[in-house]
């Protein structure tokens, strides 16, 4: 159902005011404020100094600490979780709640998709950032170039992520669905994107999972951005040209399907 | 004038079970017309039908003239929709969730803000309008909610069980808006309903039972068509009274909540007769005019069941 070419369908103010809303939203409810940031930092805390002593993966420059090698993951974590927060209300929200009005409003249905994953991908930059702070814990030389360039890649991670919750959510007929999703895709995704482990040393298939695992190109991208100042330390992992070309790709694959499902009616055959 | 919404052949099935098996329906502008049916009877369907949000199997659909699987777009900039469970965020005000609806349906600046307000005051809650909708009650929340459905002034608006989780003072509350409404701005009003008392304030009732609308009219036509009298009695065992009574007269009888209905034509003449044969197994005989209820058993063969179950179909 080809709903965007009508005349008279907004694009450009409700996806405005569905960004807003998810900022409004966010800034009232504290406890997700913290939440997204607190579990990736106790998560990284406890690992990285707990396995620093008897880890050191191979292929990674024998200088760093684990707290250190797992630090570009805690990162995409704290994007993957702020990403899920803002999505998970889609699932009831479509139902029995707030964007029922919105879909019997004369909106085009991809100013619905940006709007609302826009939303979410700022607020997970925002925690990315409150979470890049840390770095200056840690011994990444890093300047005032690459910690724009990581935030400007964040970015990129953060669209694909949301747009991948908000193309979960939409199918879910419950949030204890999505949280399976989470628990048996999401998360296994997470560990396997060359965030506990780099990519060499692991047994060849598990390799391949790891390549063709879109976010191990997320997690990379963000070693490049994050050691731009000392590339050498980035370990062997894929270019930054793939990174990029991968990453981009991944956004564009969410938000595609992000549209198709928004844009299928019920009972439509 | 052609009819706010035209219906024709209308058939939707969910996998193997019908929800609506054909049906016609013409309402006229300026109507207040009221769906009433038990739950799970179609009336979800037919509503989400008419609100562009589901695509029906077979049949043709015009909302305002329009074809909801060609012209979404053109019937959602004119339609005004509340649905049973309020669609507000209730992390917002009363007057941020409005201004959000205006930004959907192009409205901003002041001619939103004028909008805003005069909305407000029809539901009565300009004094509300910067109280977080989560702090509000559930009669409250259902005006603004009916704010925000009428606030880029749409020509019919779909209302999905109005006083649904409503106290009576509420209810009565809420109906005075849509009386004000109709009156004021001239708005068809199509709601669903499971409340007999709130179809009876409908300009025309259609009664939606397994997905057939089998009957339409005006409340008091619909009840007139009856031409009959209706004796309640509740007596201590109602089947074995009732299989008597089947035996000694003729009428039709059926047992509703532990009560025994009999429909007749003069009502006076049997309870006279009623209570000469059976006083002592009555317990209470009373003669009423027939109701919405009388109506749907004789369309139905079935008592009219309340429960307040799922909401699906």
């Amino acid at each position: 159902m080809p709903d965007d070419v009508r005349r008279g369908e907004g694009f450009f103010l409700p996806a405005a005011t569905l960004w807003r809303r998810e900022l409004v939203r966010f800034v009232r409810d504290r406890h997700r404020l913290l939440g997204a940031i607190l579990q990736p930092f106790v998560f990284w805390l406890l690992l990285g100094i707990g396995m620093s002593a008897s880890f050191a993966p191979a292929g990674m420059a024998s200088t760093m600490s684990y707290l250190e090698y797992i630090y570009p993951g805690a990162l995409l974590m704290v994007l993957l979780f702020t990403a899920i927060f803002s999505t998970i209300s889609v699932v009831e929200d479509r139902r029995e709640g707030f964007m029922q009005s919105v879909l019997v409003a004369p909106v085009s249905r991809s100013g619905v998709v940006i709007g609302k994953v826009l939303g979410g991908t700022t607020l997970a930059v925002l925690e990315g950032a409150v979470f890049l702070l840390f770095v200056f814990q840690l011994d990444i030389p890093v300047s005032p170039v690459s910690l724009v360039a990581t935030v400007a890649f964040l970015f990129l991670v953060g669209l694909a992520l949301t747009g991948l919750g908000f193309a979960i959510a939409w199918r879910m007929a419950s949030t204890a669905g999505f949280h399976a999703i989470m628990n048996l895709f999401l998360l296994p995704m997470w560990a396997l994107s060359g965030a506990l482990f780099p990519l060499s040393g692991v047994p060849e298939w598990l390799a391949w999972v790891m390549r063709i695992n879109p976010l191990t190109y997320g997690v990379a991208g963000v070693r490049h951005t994050l050691y731009l100042e000392a590339p050498e330390l980035t370990g062997r992992v894929p270019s930054p040209e793939a990174c990029l070309l991968v990453t981009c790709l991944f956004v564009l694959a969410t938000l595609s399907i992000s549209l198709g499902v928004i844009r299928r009616r019920e009972g439509a055959r | 004038m052609s009819p706010a919404i035209a219906v024709a052949g209308l058939r939707h099935r969910y996998g193997d079970r019908i929800a609506l098996d054909g049906i016609d329906l013409r309402i006229e502008k300026g109507e207040v017309y009221g769906m009433l049916g038990p739950n799970g009877g179609g009336k979800t369907t037919l509503f989400r039908i008419l609100a562009t949000l589901l695509e029906p199997t077979d049949g043709t659909v015009r909302v305002l003239e329009r074809d909801p699987l060609r012209d979404a777009a053109g019937i959602r900039a004119r339609i005004g929709v509340v649905f049973q469970h309020a669609s507000l965020d209730l992390k917002l005000t009363a007057s941020e969730n409005l201004r959000h609806q205006g930004h959907l349906y192009g409205l901003r600046g002041r001619f939103l803000q004028e909008r805003i307000e005069s909305v407000l005051r029809t539901v009565r809650l300009a004094d509300r309008r910067d109280d977080r909708t989560e702090d509000l009650s559930g009669g409250l929340r259902r005006r603004v909610d009916l704010a925000r459905g009428l606030l880029h002034g749409p020509e019919l608006l779909l209302f999905d069980e109005p006083s649904s989780g409503l106290d009576p003072l509420a209810r009565r509350a809420m109906w005075d808006d849509l009386r004000k409404l109709r009156g004021e701005r001239g708005v068809t009003v199509l709601l669903t309903t499971h409340f007999i008392e709130e179809a009876e304030r409908c300009d025309r009732v259609g009664i939606l039972d397994r997905g057939r609308l089998v009957a339409e009219g005006a409340p008091e036509a619909l009840k007139r068509s009856m031409n009959k009298d209706v004796l309640v009695i509740e007596a201590e065992d109602t089947e074995a009274l009732r299989a008597d009574i089947e035996a000694r007269v003729s009428a039709s009888t059926v047992v509703v909540d532990g009560t025994l209905r009999i429909e007749c034509e003069d009502g006076q003449a049997m309870m006279a007769s009623l209570y000469a044969g059976f006083r002592e197994r009555i317990s209470a005989i009373r003669l009423g005019r027939p109701t919405l209820e009388d109506v749907f058993i004789r369309e139905t063969g079935r008592p009219f069941a309340t429960g307040e179950g799922g909401n699906a179909g």
